[in-house]
């Protein structure tokens, strides 16, 4: 009996271990491994840390990397901005059947891949795109309108492609709270915005941080968005990772601005939840 | 291409060793797009019984791909010519050529040679050529005909409607429209990257004329059709199939020179369907295939007699974009010495960064 | 004086559904006032009404003479105990009873000195610090009222606060909130399903059917005076028959059951014509239980049965008695004992009079 619960257990584990050896901590491994190394000539190679010199010595890369950062951050705060309406409104305002019609068109953009998503905001946005033509068809606009390939597109394919990843865990967490708790704001004579501000919010709390973190990670780490949309100034660290990666065969540059991105992208998302006062655990625990 | 690629080539690295299993008369081939049509694989699998899976890609993720497998996953490859000496010497990735199962009498001769010197490392021959073209200047004609080089990719005329790739051939493209030749350069890293700094401020200089630096044939394509741009650098057969929609448009060899290009056959180090690979390479440089080829893909190939069977009007567009002096002009691109594309890089990433 | 709180002829449709239909009434200050009826009989519609979360289709809410239509939920001077309490889960004790004082623009001593207060009356001085899911069921409910409280409304409106309770604690909060009500000298009105509630706590109830109301009292009224056959049913337990009117005197009238049984009885509100058909209902304690069919000789209704069921229950421990016809009777044992040893199937006489019944049209 013991026996076959031990087994049962080991069985049980085995797709995580596997999961987590083979997809994670083995690949993670050889990446650092591969950041150490430098070549010091055809076919040989040396430990050192010269990749991370590289990184640090290199102006472009950090900035490229705060750049990204900050972008993303900002990604991040417009999702939050625009998503936490469209929740509140599908978690407490609409019933039953618009509901579930609401929440479906939040998904129905996730049904075609990114770069068909993409490509819709190229042919929305470009010079003789959507939009232009309706600006000049209007006579908003003498000529054509380039609204491509530039920060703001990027922002919003950004923001676009987390809409969903920010929806939901606030759709949840406004979902548990009681109306009786927002009615008995009002009733002791909160304002909509004390009511929101005490109530609402302070309690959908864990949903907007661990929407925000999943939104943060996916803008750090997109490739498609920034490149398509972003155009010549686009400058998106993953940019940076595959052309070491692919266009130079530098892996171990590469390597190393992984390693960065992963230590740097943690560091952020550590201090923001230090200085808002969550935790991890409250947050993916609830 | 997702952000965690990464992640899928250790993968690859670490299930790379499963991978034996596929049926040795299984060819499984690592190429460009319009290189391997669906017609000519139908008549490859009727003939010898063999099956072909296609992967397509480019020059980079060809190399990556098979450096991410020590050179297995695929049984035949086809990187351009210049991309194969460096790499094998640094990562080993390829295997020799045999020459003696390829039949040389239906390559044309001088390509053949030029190509097996260029790809040789030691005493083995790695490559052996098959389909070539150049880059140049895809124009549109009517508005943008004062651009005879990449350097007038920079002219007011055509501010904001010009795009180019922000890779190698345009670092090298403008050394040569600039008066410099970065190919006898290669052997001296120094005077190489003098040439290159000098080619960066151009670029920075030459930022705000662009109006995106394109990264996919199709993406250029549309952007020329649309008639957002109007003046680019890109591959010829880019230039002719746009022709075909528009007679404005066209492929143009700039004044210093088209950059020709010989994309090849190369063995990779695990290939496991040799005799599939060899098959293919005879059966694919037969005239009458090699001009469904071209017909395909829009390029000439190396095979001898082919361009019998090639259509008029890709011919027409052929000797309209290359009169016989533009053709003698073509700067064909000598093998890379590794260690170029760190320099490379580092100019890449800071003109990206210009503002 | 003015009540503090009167509704005029409160009226709410919801599409095809009327939930209330012209209800009046007025609170006097500083009393309990109840509205007891069924679940769906639209007292919570009232009492959100009164709250300002829906507004009435027809008529007048006013609050210390004041009309509230038009006054934004969080511009009444009434609040409300939710039925699960409602507190704020992301604030301590202080903070939710600091919320109202808070929005009032209160400085921070005097919201802390207010909140010290408060606890102190409610008997839990102290618990500033813990959080709602630290208290037990009668704590959360002395600070949701607390919270109310503070806040000096001229009416605290409850909705069914004790329903999440277990039995033993919602009796004990009973009293309690009577004494908390006359603690804090406030105008409760306590909405509720559960009948022993709205009787030991109130000082008026209002029982409620399909969106009207059908009498206002006091408890004794409602109970020993129902002037309809609902509230008769609804408030407290009852025998319960239909019959037909055979012979009126005054308020008093004789009725035959189907099944053939006399029963005199007494109207209460309407009175009943011969023939008509009628119902009657006899509270269980209104029958005396004899051995001796001469000790029941004074009242006009006297039965011979047997014991059919013993329903022990302590001090209010009831047998069910099957005559020769009809349905079984439910009795009332006296507590003094003299019938501990009742058995079933022992044979008994019961009587009662017919002023302790009461008479309503069928159907009504």
């Amino acid at each position: 009996m013991a026996q076959g619960t031990k087994l049962g257990f080991y069985l049980l584990l085995t797709p995580l271990v596997l999961w987590l050896g083979l997809l994670i901590i083995i690949p993670h491994i050889d990446m650092a491994l591969l950041s150490l190394r430098e070549r010091v000539g055809v076919g040989e190679y040396a430990t050192s840390l010269a990749n991370y010199r590289g990184f640090f010595g290199e102006p472009i890369y950090m900035w490229t990397f705060l750049r990204t950062a900050m972008m993303s951050m900002l990604a991040t705060v417009v999702t939050l901005i625009i998503a936490f309406p469209v929740s509140y409104y599908i978690a407490k305002i609409a019933k039953g059947r618009v509901q579930s019609v609401l929440f479906l068109l939040c998904l129905v953009p996730f049904w075609v891949s990114e770069l068909v998503r993409t490509f819709g905001w190229m042919i929305l946005l470009r010079e003789t795109g959507l939009f232009s033509s309706l600006l000049q068809w209007t006579g908003l606009a003498d000529g054509p309108v380039e609204m491509l390939y530039n920060d703001v597109a990027m922002m919003v394919g950004l923001v676009y492609t987390s809409m969903l990843f920010m929806v939901v865990p606030l759709v949840t967490m406004l979902e548990s709270l009681d109306d009786a708790v927002i009615e008995a704001g009002y009733d002791l004579g909160g304002s909509g915005a004390s009511v929101l501000r005490e109530i609402v919010i302070p309690h959908a709390m864990p949903g907007i941080v661990s929407g925000s973190i999943v939104v943060f990670m996916l803008s750090l780490g997109n490739y498609l968005t920034p490149t398509m949309l972003g155009g010549k100034d686009s400058l998106w660290f993953t940019e940076l990772i595959y052309s070491q990666f692919i266009v130079r065969f530098n892996w171990e540059l590469g390597a190393a601005f992984g390693f960065m991105l992963l230590i740097l992208s943690s560091l952020i998302v550590w201090v923001t939840l230090r200085l808002t006062g969550q935790t991890l655990e409250k947050t993916m625990g609830s | 291409m997702t952000h965690n690629w990464m992640i899928g080539a250790a993968v690859a690295v670490s299930l790379g060793g499963l991978a034996g299993g596929v049926s040795a008369d299984t060819l499984r081939l690592l190429t460009w797009g319009g290189y391997a049509p669906d017609d000519v694989i139908e008549m490859f699998e009727e003939e010898t019984g063999h099956t072909v899976e296609v992967t397509l890609s480019n020059n980079e993720e060809m190399i990556a791909k098979l450096r991410a497998t020590g050179g297995g996953g695929f049984d035949l490859a086809q990187p351009s010519q210049d991309r194969i000496a460096g790499p094998q010497a640094e990562f080993g990735i390829y295997k020799p050529i045999d020459l003696s199962r390829i039949d040389a009498s239906q390559f044309i001769e001088s390509m053949l040679t030029a190509t097996k010197l260029n790809t040789t490392v030691g005493d083995e021959v790695y490559g052996v050529p098959h389909v070539w073209g150049t880059s140049g200047l895809v124009l549109d004609t009517a508005k943008a005909g004062m651009v005879t080089d990449y350097t007038d990719l920079c002219g007011d005329e055509v501010a904001g409607k010009v795009s180019y790739r922000l890779k190698r051939p345009t670092l090298i493209g403008f050394a040569f429209a600039m008066g410099m030749d970065p190919f006898a350069a290669y052997g001296d890293p120094v005077a190489y990257e003098n040439i290159m700094n000098q080619v960066e401020t151009a670029l920075i200089d030459c930022k705000p004329n662009v109006k995106t630096y394109w990264g996919g044939g199709d993406e250029l394509m549309g952007l020329v059709r649309s008639g957002e741009v109007v003046a680019a650098m890109a591959w010829d057969t880019g230039g002719w199939k746009l022709n075909a929609d528009n007679p404005d448009v066209t492929f143009v060899a700039p004044e210093s020179g088209a950059l020709g290009w010989i994309d090849t056959f190369v063995l990779p180090a695990k290939g496991k369907a040799d005799d599939a690979a060899y098959d293919w390479i005879n059966f694919v440089m037969r005239p009458e295939v090699s001009a469904k080829i071209t017909e395909a893909s829009g390029n000439f190939t190396a095979s001898l007699g082919a361009d019998e069977f090639a259509s008029d009007a890709l011919k027409a567009r052929f000797q309209n974009s290359f009169p016989p002096e533009a053709i003698d002009n073509i700067k064909w691109y000598p093998p890379v010495p590794a260690g170029l594309e760190a320099i490379e890089g580092g100019v890449l990433d800071r003109i990206k960064a210009a503002n | 004086m003015t009540p503090d709180l009167e509704c005029q002829g409160l009226t709410k449709q919801f599409d095809e559904t009327t939930a209330v239909r012209g209800v009046s009434f007025s609170v006097a200050p500083g009393s309990f006032f109840s509205i007891l009826g069924p679940s769906g009989c639209g007292k919570t519609t009232i009492m959100r009404m009164i709250a300002g979360f829906l507004e009435p289709t027809d008529g007048d809410i006013r609050i210390k003479g004041k009309s509230m239509l038009n006054v934004a939920p969080n511009k009444r001077p009434v609040n409300m105990v939710f039925q699960h309490l409602a507190l704020f889960p992301m604030m301590n004790v202080a903070d939710n009873i600091g919320y109202g004082l808070r929005r009032k623009g209160l400085g921070k001593s005097e919201i802390a000195r207010k909140v010290g207060e408060v606890l102190d009356r409610i008997g839990l001085p102290g618990i500033e610090t813990r959080k709602p899911d630290e208290l037990s069921g009668g704590q959360k409910q002395r600070v949701a009222i607390a919270r109310c409280m503070v806040l000096e409304p001229d009416v605290l409106l409850l909705d069914e606060p004790l329903g999440a309770l277990d039995l033993k604690l919602r009796e004990r909060m009973k009293i309690e909130l009577k004494s908390l009500q006359a603690e804090f000298d406030t105008t409760f009105v306590y909405i509720t399903h559960d009948q022993s509630e709205a009787l030991v706590m109130s000082d008026q109830i209002a029982v409620m059917n399909a969106g009207q109301f059908e009498q206002v009292g006091s408890a004794r009224d409602l109970y020993y005076r129902p002037k309809t056959a609902f509230v008769a049913g609804f408030v407290g337990d009852s025998n319960r028959w239909r019959g037909t009117v055979e012979r009126v005197d005054g308020n008093r009238i004789a009725l035959r059951t189907a099944d053939g049984m006399l029963i005199a009885g007494a109207t209460q509100g309407a009175p009943l014509a011969t023939g008509s058909a009628a119902e009657i209902f006899l509270r269980p304690e209104a029958v005396r239980v004899a051995q001796d069919a001469a000790d029941l000789a004074h009242f006009d209704n006297r039965l011979r049965g047997e014991v059919s069921s013993l329903l022990f229950n302590g001090a209010a421990s009831r047998i069910l008695v099957r005559g020769e016809s009809g349905p079984e009777i439910e009795v009332t044992l006296p507590q003094s004992g003299e019938f501990a040893n009742l058995t079933k199937g022992a044979p008994v006489h019961i009587g009662w009079s017919g002023d302790q019944t009461a008479c309503f049209a069928a159907g009504s």
